[in-house]
């Protein structure tokens, strides 16, 4: 019987499974990953933007060749307060050289690109493949249930993403709950390069990184990015669960309690912004797309193993949401990397009781992973203040309003402006107290 | 000049399965005050019908991104994924 089983089987074909699945490959392991969708990343949404400096030393020279859209070299940030807004915009001329520290990315694309990558080294990937349930033998994992057969392996990869029913069934995930999760709605927009670059002031081949906070998300947890891709914008919002389950009256700061606030709304709303406007005029709507992202940092984790089986990614909890940026895909290849290595080992050493399979949190803890979910630990309790989502947005649009503005009265010095915006609109006592906790994150 | 939800899902490529992936229990449904799933779904694909008062699932322009089982917190929503090949197929994603 033993000699039926797989080495591996892996669940979900997204950037933590494609990972696994090439490192076993390439250890000349017989793994078998299975996908859902038509193709790996064809149900994954992301914003997009991937950091490789943190994964390069995991899979060296493995992105040389991938299929990125454009290397990040602007940042910007809008703050908006209404229909006024703030933009802050920074270009780094080191971003600017190779090896680039940032790439915009869609995931169809990508996710095809690795998966052909992990077949390469011998990883059977089959799509249309719906995992239905885990097998059990004696207590533990010991494979899978898919489409009415039964796949007996060694060891199960979850990599299935935020929604994980694998880590559910193994009793390992946290309760999916509206207070540890947002909801992120994306748009892509078809657009040519040549018009990507003028509306950015881009150079060919770069791309930016524009980020929105403030009134986009009516006060509530969140915020709003686009991203240039190749021949493309993607356009969204993420928005706090939480938040949004609560009635408009709680978010009364803005006076637009009265306003339509359900979730494609918000996101109509934001496009109407002439802001967004000048971007995406004349391109034209390629795709729709809904995704849940979770949120909780390091308080939010699952359980990362069990006998015969281990979590990475989205499924674990390997997210962060800072409001409007988000990180996972990072988390997401390093986790998938340091499953497929603790899963060699434990093949060689044919030990997969949770005791031996604990090392895998261990590799997690001393990797960049947790390390930084810990750091970030503290982001979701400072990020849940709504002040940051409302009043301080407002506070720097009148300040500069101030600064900007000549009328009839004698103009105020900067410091009398600055402590005026300041009173009126968070009163200083709680400024305080907001320094105070941002130097937590 | 915004386009509505409704336009923007048939930009979408979808592979429609013959049954629904979401089900309802109608009688914790009709408990429900708040409703929350029909302001959150980013599909817009959940409405109290006007005739039965009964509550209404689109599953065909699902994104599955799950956020209704989330924030149904009677859990009424049963939600699965919708049998491999099926359902929502991201080309850009
Ligand atoms: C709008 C948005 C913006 C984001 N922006 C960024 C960003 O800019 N930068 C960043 O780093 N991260 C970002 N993230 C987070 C990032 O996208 C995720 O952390 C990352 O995709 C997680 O990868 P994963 O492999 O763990 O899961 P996923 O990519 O979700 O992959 C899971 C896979 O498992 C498959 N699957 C699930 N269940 C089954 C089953 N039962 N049987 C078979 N297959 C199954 C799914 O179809 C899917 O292919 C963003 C997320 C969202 C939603
Ligand atoms: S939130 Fe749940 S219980 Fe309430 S109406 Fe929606 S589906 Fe029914
Ligand atoms: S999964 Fe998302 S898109 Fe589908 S019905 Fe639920 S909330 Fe709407």
């Amino acid at each position: 019987m033993a000699d039926d089983k797989l080495d591996a089987v892996i669940v979900g074909g997204g950037l933590a499974g494609l990972a696994a699945a090439y490192c076993l490959g390439e250890a000349g392991r017989q793994v078998l990953l299975l996908e859902r969708g038509d193709e790996p990343g064809s149900k994954n949404v992301t914003g997009g933007r991937i950091y490789l400096s943190p994964i390069r030393p995991l899979l060296p020279g493995f992105f040389d060749d991938a299929p990125f859209e454009r290397h990040v070299v602007k940042e910007a940030l809008t703050m908006v307060d209404g229909r006024n807004t703030t933009l802050l915009s920074h270009v780094q001329d080191r971003w600017r050289h190779p090896p680039y520290m940032s790439y915009t990315v869609l995931r169809a694309r990508f996710d095809q690109w690795f998966s052909t990558r992990a077949m390469e080294k011998g990883a059977f990937i089959v799509p249309r493949r719906r995992v239905d349930d885990l097998l059990w033998e004696d207590g533990r994992v010991a494979g899978v249930h898919a489409g009415g057969e039964e796949i007996p392996a060694h060891m199960v990869l979850a990599a299935d993403g935020a929604l994980s029913f694998m880590a559910e069934k193994a009793h390992l995930r946290q309760p999916l709950v509206p207070s540890r999760h947002a909801v992120a709605v994306k748009e892509v927009y078809g657009l040519d390069p040549g018009a990507i670059e003028e509306r950015f002031g881009l150079d060919p081949g770069e791309g930016a990184a524009h980020l929105f906070m403030g009134s986009v998300t009516k006060g509530r947890f969140g915020g709003g990015f686009l991203y240039t891709n190749k021949e493309s914008l993607s356009l969204g919002l993420v928005l706090g669960m939480d938040d949004l389950m609560r009635g408009s009256e709680e978010f009364d700061v803005l006076k637009q309690g009265s306003e339509q606030f359900d979730v494609p709304s918000l996101m109509e709303d934001f496009e109407s912004l002439p802001e967004i406007g000048r971007y995406i005029k004349g391109a034209d709507l390629k795709e729709y797309s809904a995704h849940i992202i979770t949120e909780a940092g390091a308080g939010g984790l699952s359980r990362l193993f069990t006998d015969g089986m281990l979590v990475a990614g989205d499924a674990a909890g390997f997210a962060l949401n800072m409001g409007v940026t988000v990180r996972g895909m990072e988390f997401a290849v390093a986790s998938g990397v340091i499953a497929a290595r603790v899963i060699d080992e434990a093949l060689t050493k044919n030990d997969f009781s949770a005791q031996f399979l604990s090392l895998y949190e261990k590799r997690l803890r001393e990797s960049f992973v947790m390390k930084d979910m810990e750091t970030f630990r503290h982001t979701a309790e400072v990020l849940a203040n709504p002040r940051l989502f409302t009043v301080y947005p407002a506070c720097i649009s009148s300040l500069l309003e101030a600064v900007f503005t000549i009328g009839e009265d004698p103009r105020k010095g900067l410091y009398r402006s600055a402590m005026d915006a300041t009173k009126k609109h968070v009163g200083v006592w709680n400024a305080f107290k907001d320094f105070l906790s941002l130097r937590k994150i | 000049m915004t386009m509505k939800v409704e336009e923007k899902l048939t930009r979408n490529a979808i592979k429609n399965a013959k049954e629904s992936h979401i089900r309802l229990d109608q009688t914790i449904c009709r408990t429900c005050v708040e409703r929350p799933c029909i302001r959150l779904c980013p599909g817009r694909l959940y409405s109290q019908s006007e005739e039965t008062g009964e509550m209404v699932v689109e599953f065909a322009g699902c994104l599955e991104c799950g956020t209704c089982k989330i924030v149904c917190v009677r859990k009424s929503v049963s939600w699965e994924y919708p049998e491999g090949g099926f359902g929502v197929q991201y080309r850009y994603g």
